[in-house]
C-alpha cells in the first residue's frame, strides 16, 4: 500500500524520543497506540459503499427533463469506502486530538467547561432535531416556547431588557450588536466614524467594527491593565459609535471603572458595547446592563457550555438596552397569551437593521443551553462564577514566583503570565506550552492578549477539579525548573504526540489546501 | 451539583492557598455598587429526571411525526446513526480551534477533508473551513467580490433565496454598495435579458441560485457568462447539496466563488440551526478568502500533518484589516458533513441525488394527478411550486394532520399576484412513495 502520510518505522528510532517521553506526565500522559491514517480520498476501492438507501425507482431519468449539458456523471476522487472503513477512519482521527472530556483545557477566554451529555441527549429528541425551521407556527410551539423563555433567561443574567437570538457565533454577534449600534446613530441622524477599543481587545473587536463601516480607535490600558476614565475621555468626542469592552478584560481583570467610562461615552452620544466572551466569570455576581453596557454578546459555547466542537458551531445572542431594542434584527419570539410567534415581517419593526442569519439562529445550541440554566437554576449559575473565579485564583497563586505575572492586579476567571522569567535560558512562551502537552494537558491560550510578550492566559474554569489543578500546576512548576536545568528538553517537545512540531511557514508558503490525486508533501 | 467538583473541605484549602477567606472576597474588584445583591430570577433548579420530562414535553409541541414537505432552504434527509455516533465522540466535539496542531491533527485532517469534498462538489480549487450558514456564506461571498473586483455594486437574481437576500442586504447595509435585484421569468429562472441589462463594468458580482429558491435548475452558465464578459465574478448559490451529485460542478459552468449549505450532508433540521454553510472559489481569489482554512505540511520528522495556515488574512493576526471577522465557523457540522459524505462516497452520492431527482418526479406526478400544475416550467431538481388554489388554507389544513405541506411563496413575494397559489414542496429519499401520493391527495382535500 502507498505511504502517503510519510511514516516510516525508522522514524521511531531517528525521533528517538529519549527516555523522558516513556515517562507519566504530571497529569497522567503516556505514549498511547495511535495509528497512521491516510486521508479518505487515499483508502477505499473501487465498487464499495457505505450507505444503505432505498433504490432508485426504475425508469428514473433525469436527462428526459434537466439539459445534458447541466448534468455530470459520478465524481472523480470521491472515496468508496465500507462503513468500518469510515468508522475507523474518524475514529482514528479523534484519538489524535485533545478534548475537554480527554483532560484539562485552560484554554483563556475560550471557557473550555465540561459540555454536559444530557444536553446532547435532549437536543436530539426528534421534535427538536427533526423541526423544519419553517414549521407553522402551530406546529412548532414548543421551539418556540424554548427559544422565548431562553431569550428571557438569557436577559435577566445579563441584565438586558431584551437579546437577539439570531446570531450564529461571538463574532457575528459583535457584527449585529455594531450594526444597531450604527443604526441607533443613523436613525439620529449621523452614524459617526470611530470605535473606540482598547489594547487588550480580542481581535474579532476591530475586524467587527471595521466590518461596519468604521475606523478604530486603539486605547491604551493602563499600568494596572485597566482602562482609564482620562483615556477614554481624552479619545471620546462626537464622532465616536462606540467603546468596545470586555470585562473581565482579556487580563482577566475586572474593569472596574466600566461606570465612569459608561457614563463619559455616554454622555457624549456614544453607545457602550461589551465583548461577552469572559462573561462565566459574573454569572449571578454582577450584571453588564446594570454597569453601562448597551449590547453585549453571549458566547453560549462557553458560558452556557455548548460543545466547542472542533471550531464551532458556536451560538452568540446579543443582549440590547432599550434604545437599541426597536433595532434589532428579525426575527424574534414573542407570547401572546398562552401562545408564541415568531416576528419576522419588518412591518411589524420598522426600524429593524434586517436579518444576520438564515431562519432563526443555532436553536440546536439553544436547547442545550437552557438545558444548563434549568439544571444549574439560580443558585448554580452563580456558583459557576464563584468557583470559576476560584480555581482560576488558585492556579494564580500556586504559580506566581515560577512565572512572571505582569499585571498584579487582582483577577477574576483567567489570569495571564508571560516567559520572562525562562527567557533568559532561551525557552519561550511556546517552548512551554508544547512541553505541557507531553504532561498531558492542552495548553494555555499563547501570544493572546498583545499588550504581554509571551503571554500564557490560563483560565481553569468551574468544572475542574482541585486534583486536576494540582497536577496542573505541577507540571508547569516542573517545566519552569527544567527550563533552567535542561531546556533542550523543552525545545524538543512534544513527544508524546502524533506528529512533532509541524512546520506552519512552509504551510504558508507552499499552500495546499485540498486533496488532489497523487498528492505529495514532502 | 454533578458539574462542579468541589468539596467543602477543596474550598477551603483553596481559600487558604489563594490567602483569602471567603470566595466573595475574591470578587472585590467589583464595586460594590454594580453587585447583583439578589439570586437571579430564573427557574429554580431540577434534575436529570425532571429535565428529561420537561424537555420531552416541550419537544411534544413540535410537530414532527411525518417528514416536512417543506424544503426552502432546510432538508430533511436521512442521516445514518454512524454519523452521529462518530461526531459524539468528545474528543471531535468538546475539542475547539485547533490551534495547537499536534494534539488537532483529527480536526485538522477532517478539515481538509472537508475543504476536499467541497471543491470535489463544486469544482473549484479552494475551499475554506466552513461558514456560520448559507446565507451569511452568501454576503461574505460578495464582500469578497467586491475586494477582488474593487467595484460597488452587486446584482442579485430574484429567484435567490429570500433570506439570504436579506442577509446580504443587512450585510451591506454599512458599506454602501449596491444591490440590483433581477426578476425571473415564468420558467422560474433568472430573466437573463434583463440579468444582462443591469450587468455593467461597475458591477463586482452576479448572484444566483443553484437551484434557486424555486427548486429551478437556474441558467448558471449563461449568467456566468454575463458576469464574465462585464469583469464581474460569477457566485452561485446552492441550498440542497444533494443536488451537486447530480448536476454539472458550478466550477465547471463558469461559477468563481459558489457558495451555500451542506446542512443535506449529515445535519439534521434541528429547526434552522447549526449547519455547515461553504464557501469555494477559484485559486486566484485566495487571499480575499474570509475564515479559516487547514493546510497540509510536514512536522520535524519528516511526516505529513496539518496545520491553520494563511491565517495573515484573518481577524487574530490583521485585526480591522481582516478579510473578515469571522472566527468560530461551523466546524462540527462540517464533520457531519465529511462523515455523510465519506460514506456516500463516489457511488453513494450519484445515488442520493438520482433518487431525490426520481422523487421530486414523483412528487410532481403525483400533484399533477391530484390536479395541481407546476407555477415554473424550468427543470427541477426535488422541489418544485405548485399552483394550488390558496396555498396558505392548504398549509393551514394539512397542519391540522400533523403534515408540514410546504411554503406558500406569497410571503415572499407578495407583489407578484402570480405566486398567490404557489406552494413551494420537495420530496426526498425519506418521502416514500406512498406518503407522497397521501400528501397530494391531502392537498386536494
Amino acid at each position: 500500500m502507498a505511504n502517503p502520510t510519510g511514516w516510516k518505522p525508522s522514524m521511531e528510532k531517528g525521533a528517538a524520543p529519549g527516555a523522558d517521553a516513556l515517562d507519566t506526565g504530571l497529569l497522567g500522559a503516556t505514549r498511547g497506540l495511535a495509528m497512521e491514517e491516510p486521508l479518505v480520498f487515499e483508502q477505499g476501492s473501487p465498487g464499495r459503499i457505505g450507505v444503505s438507501l432505498p433504490p432508485v425507482p426504475a425508469g428514473a431519468d433525469p436527462s428526459a427533463e434537466i439539459p445534458a449539458a447541466l448534468l455530470r456523471g459520478e465524481i472523480a476522487g470521491m472515496p468508496e469506502m465500507a462503513e468500518l472503513e469510515v468508522v475507523r477512519h474518524f475514529t482514528r482521527l479523534s484519538q489524535w486530538n485533545w478534548g475537554i472530556d480527554t483532560g484539562f483545557y485552560p484554554l483563556g477566554s475560550c471557557t473550555m467547561k465540561y459540555n454536559p451529555k444530557s444536553s446532547e441527549a435532549l437536543a436530539r429528541l426528534p421534535g427538536f432535531a427533526g423541526a423544519h425551521p419553517l414549521l407553522p407556527g402551530s406546529m412548532s410551539q414548543g421551539a418556540l416556547e424554548l427559544i422565548w423563555k431562553l431569550e428571557r433567561s438569557l436577559s435577566e443574567v445579563a441584565g438586558f431588557p431584551a437579546s437577539v437570538m439570531s446570531p450564529a457565533a461571538g463574532a457575528q454577534g459583535e457584527l449585529c450588536g455594531l450594526m444597531m449600534i450604527r443604526a441607533y446613530h443613523v436613525a439620529r441622524g449621523n452614524p459617526r466614524h470611530k470605535v473606540l477599543i482598547p489594547d487588550t481587545a480580542h481581535g474579532t473587536n476591530p475586524a467587527s467594527a471595521a466590518f461596519n463601516g468604521y475606523s478604530t480607535v486603539t486605547l491604551e490600558s493602563g499600568p494596572d491593565g485597566r482602562l482609564h476614565p482620562e483615556t477614554v475621555a481624552k479619545a471620546m468626542d462626537d464622532d465616536v459609535a462606540a467603546i468596545m469592552i470586555t470585562n473581565p478584560n482579556t487580563l482577566g481583570i475586572f474593569e472596574s471603572h466600566i461606570a465612569e467610562i459608561a457614563e463619559i461615552v455616554h454622555a457624549k452620544g456614544g453607545l457602550v458595547y461589551g465583548d461577552g466572551a469572559n462573561f462565566n466569570a459574573l454569572l449571578g455576581v454582577a450584571r453588564p446592563g446594570d454597569m453601562g453596557f448597551d449590547v453585549m454578546q453571549y458566547n453560549l459555547h462557553k458560558t452556557f457550555a455548548t460543545p466547542h466542537g472542533g471550531g464551532g458551531p458556536g451560538s452568540g445572542p446579543v443582549g440590547v438596552a432599550e434604545p437599541l431594542i426597536p433595532f434589532m434584527p428579525l426575527p424574534v419570539v414573542v407570547k401572546e397569551g398562552e401562545t408564541y410567534r415568531l416576528v419576522t415581517d419588518p412591518k411589524e419593526r420598522p426600524q429593524t437593521i434586517g436579518k444576520i442569519r438564515e431562519f432563526w439562529g443555532n436553536t440546536g445550541m439553544f436547547v442545550r443551553a437552557w438545558a444548563l440554566i434549568r439544571e444549574l437554576g439560580p443558585e448554580g449559575l452563580r456558583r459557576v462564577a464563584e468557583l470559576a473565579v476560584l480555581n482560576a485564583n488558585y492556579v494564580r497563586a500556586k504559580l506566581v514566583g515560577h512565572y512572571n505575572l505582569p499585571y498584579e492586579t487582582e483577577t477574576l476567571h483567567e489570569v495571564v503570565f508571560d516567559d520572562k522569567l525562562q527567557k533568559d535560558a532561551g525557552v519561550t512562551t511556546m517552548d512551554v506550552a508544547k512541553r505541557l502537552i507531553d504532561h498531558g494537558s492542552h495548553p494555555p491560550t499563547v501570544y493572546f492578549p498583545l499588550v504581554v510578550h509571551g503571554a500564557l492566559m490560563i483560565e481553569p474554569t468551574e468544572t475542574e477539579s482541585k486534583e486536576t489543578l494540582d497536577q496542573f500546576v505541577a507540571a508547569m512548576q516542573a517545566i519552569a525548573a527544567e527550563s533552567k536545568t535542561d531546556p533542550e528538553a523543552l525545545k524538543g517537545a512534544p513527544r508524546k504526540t502524533v506528529r512533532a512540531r509541524l512546520d506552519e511557514t512552509r504551510a504558508a508558503r507552499k499552500p495546499v489546501l485540498r486533496w488532489t490525486p497523487g498528492m505529495k508533501v514532502e | 451539583m454533578r458539574y462542579h467538583p468541589h468539596t467543602p473541605g477543596d474550598v477551603r484549602q483553596m481559600l487558604d492557598a489563594c490567602g483569602v477567606a471567603s470566595i466573595s472576597e475574591l470578587f472585590r474588584s467589583i464595586p460594590a455598587k454594580l453587585r447583583l445583591e439578589r439570586p437571579l430570577d430564573v427557574p429554580a433548579a431540577t434534575d436529570e429526571v425532571s429535565l428529561l420530562a420537561e424537555f420531552q414535553r416541550l419537544a411534544a409541541r413540535n410537530r414532527t411525526e411525518h417528514p416536512p414537505f417543506i424544503g426552502a432552504g432546510a432538508y430533511a434527509h436521512h442521516v445514518p446513526p454512524v454519523v452521529d455516533q462518530l461526531l459524539l465522540r468528545g474528543e471531535f466535539f468538546t475539542a475547539y480551534t485547533p490551534y495547537q496542531p499536534e494534539i488537532a491533527q483529527g480536526t485538522l485532517q477532517a478539515l481538509f477533508e472537508w475543504q476536499t469534498f467541497v471543491t470535489l462538489l463544486t469544482g473549484l480549487e479552494v475551499s475554506n473551513g466552513s461558514m456560520y450558514d448559507g446565507a451569511s456564506a452568501t454576503a461574505e461571498a460578495v464582500l469578497l467580490a467586491t475586494r477582488a473586483t474593487g467595484r460597488e455594486k452587486v446584482v442579485v437574481s430574484g429567484a435567490l433565496h429570500p433570506e439570504y437576500r436579506k442577509v446580504l442586504a443587512t450585510y451591506l447595509a454599512s458599506t454602501g454598495d449596491e444591490i440590483v435585484t433581477v426578476p425571473y421569468g415564468q420558467d422560474g429562472r433568472t430573466d437573463l435579458a434583463a440579468l444582462q441589462a443591469a450587468v455593467d463594468d461597475r458591477t463586482a458580482a452576479v448572484v444566483i441560485g443553484y437551484p434557486n429558491f424555486f427548486g429551478v435548475i437556474d441558467a448558471l452558465p449563461e449568467a456566468s457568462a454575463i458576469a464574465k464578459r462585464a469583469g464581474a465574478l460569477a457566485v452561485s448559490v446552492t441550498a440542497e447539496s444533494v443536488s451537486l451529485g447530480l448536476l454539472q460542478a458550478p466550477g465547471a459552468l463558469g461559477a468563481d466563488v459558489a457558495v451555500g449549505t451542506f446542512q443535506s450532508f449529515g445535519n439534521g433540521l434541528n429547526f434552522g440551526g447549526p449547519a455547515p454553510g461553504f464557501l469555494a472559489i477559484r485559486e486566484g481569489l485566495i487571499r480575499q478568502m474570509p475564515g479559516r482554512v487547514a493546510g497540509a505540511t510536514i512536522d520535524r520528522n519528516g511526516r505529513r500533518g496539518f496545520v491553520l495556515t494563511l491565517s495573515t488574512r484573518e481577524q487574530h493576526i490583521r485585526r480591522e484589516k481582516a478579510t473578515s471577522n469571522i472566527c468560530t465557523n461551523a466546524g462540527l457540522a462540517a464533520l457531519a458533513a465529511t462523515i455523510h459524505l465519506s460514506l456516500l462516497g463516489k457511488g453513494g452520492l450519484a445515488h442520493l441525488a438520482r433518487l431525490n431527482h426520481a422523487r421530486g418526479k414523483q412528487l410532481r406526478d403525483a400533484m399533477k394527478k391530484a390536479g395541481f400544475g407546476l407555477r415554473f416550467s424550468g427543470p427541477t431538481f426535488n422541489e418544485a411550486a405548485f399552483d394550488v388554489g390558496d396555498a396558505e388554507a392548504v398549509v393551514e389544513r394539512l397542519a391540522r394532520k400533523g403534515i408540514a405541506a410546504g411554503v406558500p411563496l406569497s410571503r415572499w413575494y407578495p407583489d407578484d399576484p402570480a405566486m398567490k397559489g404557489a406552494l413551494l414542496s420537495v420530496a426526498t429519499e425519506v418521502h416514500t412513495p406512498e406518503l407522497i401520493e397521501l400528501f397530494a391527495q391531502s392537498v386536494r382535500g
